[in-house]
């Protein structure tokens, strides 16, 4: 009898439920859950802030979303997602320029987007694949640096406006202020990374894309594509940075070409947070970011000034490396000699 | 010893090529053959990381600010003299790398290239915050201005001592553990190779070139350090110079310095695409290609010429 339950028990540490890593990480996300909702309840302000961080927050998540997205293929980080991202945004803004609407603009920038993704990696990425790490960060690196010129190139390094479809009244939600846009925002991105999840989880590309991910060879076996499977894994990070740089743009007011960099790091941190693998711990780790950020600048000007928030991110990001290299939905590394 | 005479010679040609130049060349083509021989220390350090140690840094532009404040900083409050504050930018830059250096240690590969990007574009935000002391947007601007001609010779002086000391520290038993370290850690460790000290050091000398490099690099700009010199744009172009100068040779160090050193200089002048955007666009594009055709950088073209001249 007791043979049995202590063999089940082992069935359930195996599938992760009672494993106290993962538990503590759930208590650790429940409190601060829980933190933030005794803050709002007390204190307008306090909400006020907690809202606008979770709608800066799930712009990083989009973004850390399409690091992930690419690191599961190819366990490479691509330097130059942000500045793809910023390119699209652009794009979105040359669009508006010639008269489309914003949410025209919008698709048209995203269906832009898989392409541009998809084609960098087949020209650039997919020859130097199989050689290093260091050689594909190189490369991205110099995509980071010719994305960069050709923007300031095109459109000059002074600031442009995209006009905001979100207006800038907000909701009365008992006596906080809560502003459409960061409704939208939430909404947007939201709405994007499901579209994404779906992808995924229910159709056969996405069938595909997790086997070639996860087994190369093996999936090739089987006649899955893989070359064209990772192809299409950048196009897709290429639009989660797209929405990523849209969504962005209202919360920084202009469009300049180095508006994605910061955000960049934050994403980073917010990957690295949430394990750099995990898609959701992706998510987790944006909005965290995002609403630790927000709380700080609002409550902290002396010290961390708004000055400072890249600096506290970067903080931030090595300190999650030391005391929980995993993240908080990472799986340790085993490595054979 | 009959192996060391051809890279006696080439080294003994550069030099020589070195000492006549000034005498040869305009005021602004000294002023391009001294920022070559900048990014020739910090590629130099950069690649004694990358190269030697295998460990990746997209951040070495942090430690030539924080060289270059130093210089600009000392030069301005305390009237110090110049080269005191290069060794200065030396010392300091020597202990921030080993700081940095430490956690390096936990993570290794992309991970690494996380920590010093996020680094990189960290730091310049830095004299915003206490601009009273580091000058803000405005930047800081030293007591003493020196002429392209003193910034040759101490840029060259500084590249001629650094490949030296580089050449005494990796032949031994500092360059074996490196090398070690960077083809395997594990079978590194089995063999007594103390990780934690050679890959911390690895990262403090590096820096410690790299902080002359940026005292340099200040005192190129008129003896002025501002926030936007120090973007994550220098850090690139110094990773790219390592990368193109693959490892260890004089030849591929010089052609990394160069290409990082001029490109960015004679891309400005490249007629369609006009004036400050050309440099990003050429840069670019020709980091790329270089990734796409030269695998193993400069050294390793050098390497295939001579297989081929030997066949």
């Amino acid at each position: 009898m007791a043979g049995a339950e202590s063999s089940a028990i082992a069935g359930l540490r195996r599938r992760g439920a009672l494993d106290a890593g993962t538990a503590t990480v759930w208590l650790v996300l429940a409190g601060a859950a829980i933190f933030l909702l005794i803050g709002c309840l007390r204190s307008t302000t306090f909400a006020g802030y907690t809202v606008q961080g979770l709608a800066l927050g799930s712009v990083y998540g989009s973004l850390a979303l399409a690091l992930v997205l690419v690191y599961r293929a190819t366990h490479v980080i691509n330097f130059a997602q942000g500045e793809l991202a910023m390119l699209t945004t652009y794009i979105a803004y040359q669009l508006m320029q010639w008269g489309l609407s914003y949410w025209a603009a919008f698709a048209a920038t995203l269906a832009i987007a898989f392409a541009l993704g998809t084609l960098l990696q087949v020209t650039l990425i997919r020859p130097v694949q199989h050689r290093s790490v260091i050689a594909v960060v190189i490369v991205t690196v110099g995509l980071f640096i010719l994305i960069d010129g050709i923007v300031n190139w095109i459109w000059g390094a002074d600031f442009k406006v995209l006009q905001s479809p979100f207006g800038f009244a907000s909701f009365d939600v008992g006596g906080v202020a809560i502003p459409h846009k960061d409704v939208w925002v939430i909404g947007v991105v939201l709405v994007s990374v499901l579209l994404v999840w779906g992808l995924f989880r229910f159709t056969k590309v996405g069938l595909g894309m997790r086997a070639a991910a996860l087994r190369p060879a093996a999936a090739a076996l089987v006649g899955v594509r893989v070359d064209s499977m990772l192809a299409i894994g950048w196009g897709l990070a290429a639009v989660l940075g797209a929405v990523a740089g849209l969504m962005a743009e209202p919360f920084q007011f202009s469009l300049s070409p180095t508006f994605m960099q910061p955000i960049l790091v934050y994403a980073f941190a917010a990957a690295v947070l949430g394990g750099l693998e995990s898609p959701a711990g992706a998510l987790v780790g944006g909005l965290a970011i995002g609403v630790t950020l927000t709380l700080i600048v609002g409550y902290e000007q002396k010290y961390i000034g708004s000055e400072l928030q890249t600096p506290f991110a970067f903080a931030v990001l090595l300190l999650i490396l030391l005391v929980k290299p995993t993240g908080l939905f990472g799986r340790r590394d085993v490595r054979r000699v | 010893m009959k192996r060391q005479i051809p890279a006696l010679a080439s080294l003994l040609v550069v030099a020589a090529v070195l000492c006549v130049l000034p005498f040869i060349l305009s005021d602004y083509n000294i002023y391009l053959a001294a920022q070559v021989g900048i990014f020739f220390v910090a590629v130099l350090g950069l690649n004694i990381l990358t190269g030697y140690t295998g460990q990746i840094s997209i951040g070495h532009g942090a430690f030539m600010a924080i060289g270059g404040y130093t210089t600009a900083v000392m030069s301005r409050d305390h009237h110090t003299n110049l080269v005191v504050t290069m060794l200065m930018a030396l010392a300091i830059c020597f202990v921030v790398g080993l700081i940095v250096g430490l956690p390096a240690l936990r993570f290794s590969g992309v991970y690494l290239a996380l920590v010093t990007f996020a680094l990189a574009v960290s730091v310049p935000f830095i004299p915003l915050q206490y601009s009273t002391f580091l000058g803000g947007v405005g930047g800081v601007t030293s007591s003493e201005e020196v002429s392209n001609l003193w910034i040759y010779v101490a840029a060259w002086t500084c590249s001629a001592i650094s490949f030296l000391l580089a050449w005494l520290l990796l032949r031994g038993r500092l360059g074996r553990a490196f090398r070690a370290i960077r083809d395997s850690e594990i079978a590194a460790v089995a063999s007594g190779v103390e990780l934690p000290v050679y890959k911390t050091l690895a990262f403090g000398i590096s820096a410690a070139y790299a902080g002359v490099a940026g005292s340099l690099f200040v005192l190129a700009t008129n003896g002025f350090a501002n926030p936007d010199e120090f973007g994550i744009f220098l850090s690139l172009q110094l990773l790219v110079g390592a990368a193109i100068a693959g490892l260890g040779s004089l030849w591929g160090i010089l052609a990394g310095a160069a290409f990082v050193g001029l490109l960015p200089q004679v891309s400005s002048s490249v007629p369609v695409i006009g004036h400050d955007q050309g440099r990003d666009v050429v840069f670019g594009a020709a980091v790329i290609l270089v990734m796409l055709l030269l695998p193993d950088g400069f050294a390793g073209l050098v390497a295939r010429l001579r297989r081929l001249a030997r066949a």
